[in-house]
Formats: C-alpha cells, sequence, structure tokens
C-alpha cells in the first residue's frame, strides 16, 4: 500500500463520501424537479478524482469534463457554491452563469468542467506551457472520459505535450461507455494507455475503483511531471453508478453488470482495507458519513435560500474591458 | 521620436516585439512563427523563417525558443493550449496561418476562449491574441482567401480588429495584446507589403475607436480593412464628380464604434458599407442595421453596401478580380445614394 499518512486516509475518504453524498443528492433533487438542465453525475468514480488529487497543492491545475462535480470537490471547490451553482442561483461557484457543466475555481486551479468532449486536453497543456515558461513546479491534470479518448484533441494535444515536454498528466476515466457506446465498440485499442507508446510518454492502466492504486500511479506520474520529465498517461478503469446523463434509462447496462459494479464500490473498498488493517476505525468512518451527510444538507439549504442573480449579471463579465 | 516607412508586415513585427520587450509574460506560438525547429540557423547569425511569409522574422533570435514555439500543425492543440496559458498567467499571441483554417480550431476558440470568463461568472479572464491573414487577392483559392470576421464577430466574448495601415497595425495589435480578452487580429495578405510612416517608439491605438480616415460632407463610406483603401481611391474621383465623401474605418469590428459611424450618418444623411467579407450575417449588413434603427430619420437614400457575392473565392484570376469589390463598384454604389 502506498505509504500514506493518517491525515491523508481521511481526506481521501471525507473527498470520496462528500462526493458520493453530492451526486446521491444531485440526483434526488434532479428526479424531484428541482435542479434546471442536466446533470452528469461522478458516483462510482470517486477513487479516481480523489487519488489523483491526493497528489496535488491548490497551485496546481486541473482541466475536467461534463462529469466535474466529483473533480470540484477532490480539487478542494466549496459545495455550497457548487450547489448553488447546480440551482442557477447568484451565490453559486459561477455566479449561476455557468452551471453543472461549467463549474470552474480557477483560484482553486480547478479550471472549469466542459461541454465539450476532448476540448480539456488542448487547455491542459496551457497552465503546462505557463509554468514551463516561468519556471515553476507547477502540474496539470487533464481528466477526459474513454469517450473523449477518440476526440482528435487528445491526440493533438498528447502529441503536443510530449514534444514540448510538459508537465501534464493525462487521465482517462474509463469508466466504460461514451454516453450509452462501450469502450470495446468506439475504441480500436485494447486499453486506451497503450496510446501513450505512440507519444513516447509512459503509459498506465490502473483499477479506478481502488484509491490506493491510483494513489500511487498519479504520485509516479506528477513527480515526473514536476521534475520536468513530461507528461504521462494514465488510464483508471472504473464504471459511474448513474447513466450518462440524468434521466437515462440505462438500457444498455446489464444486471449482471450493475451487480459486479456494486461488489466493486470504491468507497466499501476503502473501507473495508483501513478498518481491516486497523488504519481507522469504523467509528471515524462513520463520523465522516455523518459529516458530509450534513455538508450537504446544508448545501442545499444555502443553495434554496439563495437569491437568484439580478437580471444585470446577464450583461456582465463577458469581457474584462467593454472598449 | 523617429517615424520611419515600414511595411504592414514589419509592422506587425515592430507590435509584438514591442509588447515582449515590454512584459515578459507575452509568448508567441504557431506554425512556423520561430521557422525550423533547427537553432542551427539562428546560431550562424541566419535568420529562420518567422513564419511562412515572414512576418515574426527575428523574433526567435532575440526573445528565444521559450517564448517564441513552432508548433505542429494542431490548431486545436497549440490554440487551446494558448487558451488555458492566457487563463493561468502568459499573455499568448497565437498564429492561425489563414483564417479559413478556423475549421479547425474553433471549439478552443469560441465555446472555450470567448466563454470562459462568462461560464465561470467573470472569476477568469482570457488576454489573448488570435493573429490570422485574410484576403483574397492571391490566386489562394476558396480555403486561404476568405475575410470571415463576421462569423467571429458574431460570438460574444471575443474582440475582432481588422487594421488596415502599418501604423494602426502596430498600435493594434499592440492594445490587443494589452488587453485582457481575447482578441482575433486579422491581417490581410493584400496589405503586407504596403508601407507607411510609422513612429519607432512605443504606442498603442485603443481597441473600440473608428478612424475618420477622411472627412467629408456628402456621403458616408464605411469601409473595412484592405477596402480603407479601395475607398480612397473611390472618394478621389468621386471629389472630381463634386461628391464630397467622409471616409470611416472602423479598425475594431467587436466591440463596434456605433458613435462614431451614427454621427458621421446624422451629418451625411447617407451610407455605404464596403466590406471584402461575404454579405449574409455580416458587419456590413449589421452597420446597415444599425443606421437604418438608430439613425432612420436622418436618411436621404437607401444604405448601400459594397460586397463580394455570396460565393467562395474562385482561383481563376479574372474570377477573383470579379470578386473583390473596387473603387468602380464604390463610386457606382455612392451614386446610387446621390441619385
Amino acid at each position: 500500500m502506498a505509504e500514506l499518512t493518517q491525515d491523508q486516509l481521511l481526506w481521501i475518504y471525507d473527498r470520496m463520501r462528500l462526493i458520493r453524498e453530492f451526486e446521491n443528492r444531485a440526483s434526488a433533487l434532479f428526479a424531484a424537479g428541482k435542479l434546471p438542465g442536466f446533470v452528469h453525475l461522478y458516483a462510482g468514480e470517486e477513487a479516481i478524482g480523489v487519488g489523483i488529487m491526493a497528489n496535488l497543492t491548490d497551485r496546481d491545475f486541473i482541466t475536467s469534463t461534463h462529469r466535474g462535480h466529483g473533480h470540484c470537490i477532490a480539487k478542494g471547490v466549496e459545495v455550497n457554491g457548487m450547489m448553488a451553482e447546480l440551482y442557477g442561483k447568484a451565490t453559486g461557484s459561477c455566479k449561476g452563469k455557468g452551471g453543472s457543466m461549467h463549474i470552474a475555481d480557477v483560484d482553486k486551479g480547478m479550471l472549469g468542467a466542459n461541454g465539450i468532449v476532448g476540448a480539456g486536453g488542448p487547455l491542459a497543456c496551457g497552465p503546462g506551457l505557463m509554468a514551463k515558461v516561468k519556471g515553476t513546479d507547477q502540474v496539470t491534470i487533464c481528466f477526459f472520459g474513454d469517450g473523449a479518448a477518440e476526440q482528435g484533441t487528445m491526440h493533438e494535444s498528447m502529441n503536443l505535450a510530449s514534444i514540448w515536454k510538459l508537465p501534464v498528466v493525462f487521465v482517462c476515466e474509463n469508466n466504460g461507455y461514451a454516453e450509452s457506446t462501450p469502450v470495446h465498440y468506439h475504441s480500436a485499442s485494447k486499453d486506451i494507455a497503450d496510446r501513450a507508446t505512440a507519444y513516447n510518454m509512459p503509459g498506465f492502466t490502473v483499477n479506478g475503483t481502488d484509491v490506493f492504486a491510483v494513489y500511487e500511479a498519479a504520485h509516479e506520474a506528477v513527480a515526473r511531471a514536476r521534475r520536468g520529465e513530461g507528461p504521462t498517461l494514465l488510464e483508471a478503469k472504473g464504471f459511474r453508478y448513474f447513466g450518462h446523463f440524468e434521466g437515462d434509462p440505462l438500457s444498455y447496462r446489464t444486471e449482471e453488470e450493475i451487480a459486479k459494479n456494486k461488489s466493486n464500490d470504491p468507497i466499501d473498498q476503502f473501507r473495508r482495507r483501513v478498518i481491516d488493517r486497523e488504519l481507522l476505525s469504523a467509528a471515524t468512518l462513520d463520523e465522516i458519513d455523518a459529516r458530509s451527510k450534513a455538508a450537504i444538507d446544508a448545501a442545499v439549504e444555502f443553495a434554496e435560500a439563495s437569491p437568484y442573480p439580478e437580471l444585470s449579471e446577464l450583461m456582465t463579465d463577458v469581457y474584462v474591458s467593454y472598449r | 521620436m523617429t517615424i520611419r516607412n515600414i511595411t504592414f508586415r514589419e509592422a506587425i513585427n515592430a507590435g509584438i516585439r514591442q509588447e515582449m520587450r515590454l512584459d515578459p509574460t507575452v509568448i508567441l506560438l504557431g506554425e512556423d512563427v520561430a521557422g525550423g525547429a533547427a537553432t542551427f540557423v539562428e546560431e550562424a547569425g541566419e535568420e529562420a523563417w518567422g513564419g511562412v511569409l515572414g512576418v515574426t522574422k527575428g523574433l526567435a533570435r532575440e526573445f528565444g525558443r521559450t517564448r517564441v514555439l513552432d508548433t505542429p500543425i494542431s490548431e486545436s492543440a497549440f490554440i487551446g493550449a494558448a487558451v488555458g496559458a492566457a487563463s493561468t498567467g502568459l499573455r499568448p499571441v497565437v498564429e492561425l496561418m489563414f483564417v479559413g483554417f478556423l475549421g479547425v480550431c474553433l471549439d478552443q476558440i469560441y465555446n472555450q476562449g470567448g466563454k470562459l470568463r462568462y461560464m465561470f461568472g467573470g472569476k477568469a479572464q482570457v488576454p489573448l491574441v488570435v493573429r490570422t491573414l485574410i484576403g483574397a487577392g492571391f490566386r489562394a483559392a476558396a480555403q486561404h482567401s476568405q475575410c470571415i470576421y463576421s462569423v467571429f464577430t458574431h460570438m460574444p466574448g471575443l474582440k475582432t480588429v481588422v487594421p488596415s495601415t502599418p501604423r494602426n497595425a502596430k498600435g493594434l495589435l499592440a492594445a490587443a495584446i494589452r488587453d485582457n480578452d481575447p482578441v482575433i487580429f486579422f491581417e490581410h495578405i493584400a496589405l503586407l507589403d504596403t508601407d507607411g510612416p510609422v513612429e519607432d517608439d512605443d504606442f498603442i491605438i485603443p481597441l473600440g475607436k473608428a478612424e475618420i480616415v477622411k472627412p467629408g460632407k456628402d456621403v458616408t463610406i464605411v469601409a473595412i480593412g484592405r477596402m480603407r483603401h479601395m475607398a480612397m481611391q473611390a472618394a478621389e474621383q468621386l471629389a472630381k464628380d463634386g461628391i464630397d465623401v467622409e471616409v470611416i474605418d472602423p479598425l475594431t469590428l467587436s466591440p463596434l464604434d456605433e458613435d462614431a459611424i451614427l454621427s458621421s450618418v446624422k451629418k451625411t444623411h447617407r451610407l455605404v458599407v464596403v466590406d471584402e467579407d461575404t454579405p449574409y450575417c455580416s458587419v456590413a449588413h449589421d452597420i446597415v442595421a444599425l443606421a437604418a434603427q438608430q439613425a432612420f430619420g436622418y436618411l436621404d437614400a437607401a444604405p448601400q453596401t459594397v460586397t463580394p457575392p455570396h460565393v467562395s473565392v474562385p482561383f481563376s484570376p479574372p474570377l477573383e478580380d470579379a470578386y473583390i469589390p473596387d473603387a468602380a463598384k464604390i463610386i457606382a454604389a455612392v451614386k446610387a445614394t446621390t441619385a
């Protein structure tokens, strides 16, 4: 097992639990008709975002996807602002102007969820280039799905990052489906990570339901990037509990598969492991469960009590200067 | 203050050089902008390409290969990288070699660069300049000759600038680099070898302000980019016929200096817009709409537009020549408003 301090273990569990609570609640709120638009939920993939982010600081950057809530929470974005954003309220992370698919917090290094599949690859090369030009040791993580792996932008970005030796870690979250289309259909590669060879960068496939495995793989990839040795492609294989979007009937998934996913739940796996090894007590974990639930209760209350943006907000933030 | 006669090409180079000297966060990237990744060229004391048309020549030598970066032919990746770098502390000047290549990277320009600030509730800024070549007249056919700045002007979050002389090219480009919003900067290929007086000293020309190229009292001609020169040719001949036109060059299309155009129309009561972009959903038609909506009572004649037809740029020389608006067409349009 990777060498993780007690504090790190607590942080990992806290973040995974908070993501799960946030997503389960978002699903319920959506079903109840409380959230405008649509949401893409991360439940089931917690070990990936959290295992990666355990290696970062606030000075590091990430680019995210349409399924971005988990990345936000793992990167330290406040859940009150996130929930208010899902409601389109003035107190949201983006003042209600972005919504679920565009939650961002640049101060935390979170450069935005993104509604365009594969758009984060080019963007991630940006802070990578910035760090290189300014000579800092900041690292950027580019999260993308198995669906995005088939976009030309990801090919262009991985090639560019490699020739320029940018401090970027490309993390393919392979949850098995591009919307409803299974990866074995849409990908010519056995593993997405195999493509790393073509870009002359290291590539690894890890179990994305095992936060320790993700942490360990990312640890080396992030260290390599910080040393200025260039990018790495990590593929984390996992699953999502919910559909592509809320309201997706999930008709493309078998009962067998659903049962298998449940038995591989990343949070249950973590609990079993840390309790078996007496690293954390069940009581401590239960306390975090209760705290996460309370935090999400409070976030919903905060969001519902918050006002909608003033109509004058419609016209602000298009430009920094209007001349 | 030294004023020298330099070409439009040299003026663009001077604008970039000025800003790169003033601000170490300004970087330049694009296909061949340094020119040949092999640095032995510079070590031998020779100049690398500096872009396919030599516009950025010498910048790699002065600023080094960390700040002047050749890219692979991956417009999405390097323009997206420029957007990401702009939102995290650099001021990239990125070259999209020809505007016709927007088709392979538009997402990064408008869905990302143009929208980040708004989507993030004002918590990001994207101080980015995309320089790109436009314009017909070089027998370069349909994919290397269009203007299509109207497409970008249509998109909230982007600013669009079309310089027309060496002096305004340098000053506007410097202003665009200092601007904290994404600016698309359109360089007309037929202007690159034109010359004119430009100050050696540092200066900027503020965005969003039109230039009254020639004052006049009878008809307002709004002429964009290279069309400014066509309009001036027309003005000379019209003067002989006793028609005194006012020529306005908007310079910036977004934000458009509406006041300058409206004041002129209210004075002359007649409007002709000359634009090398294709006519549908165009800046030319927007300017006509502006006058119709906000100065209707002042107009003594229906506003006219002089644009290419709604077709792609043809290759065959006589066809291409017929495509481009010229002084004769402008004169006919002006006379239509005074008939």
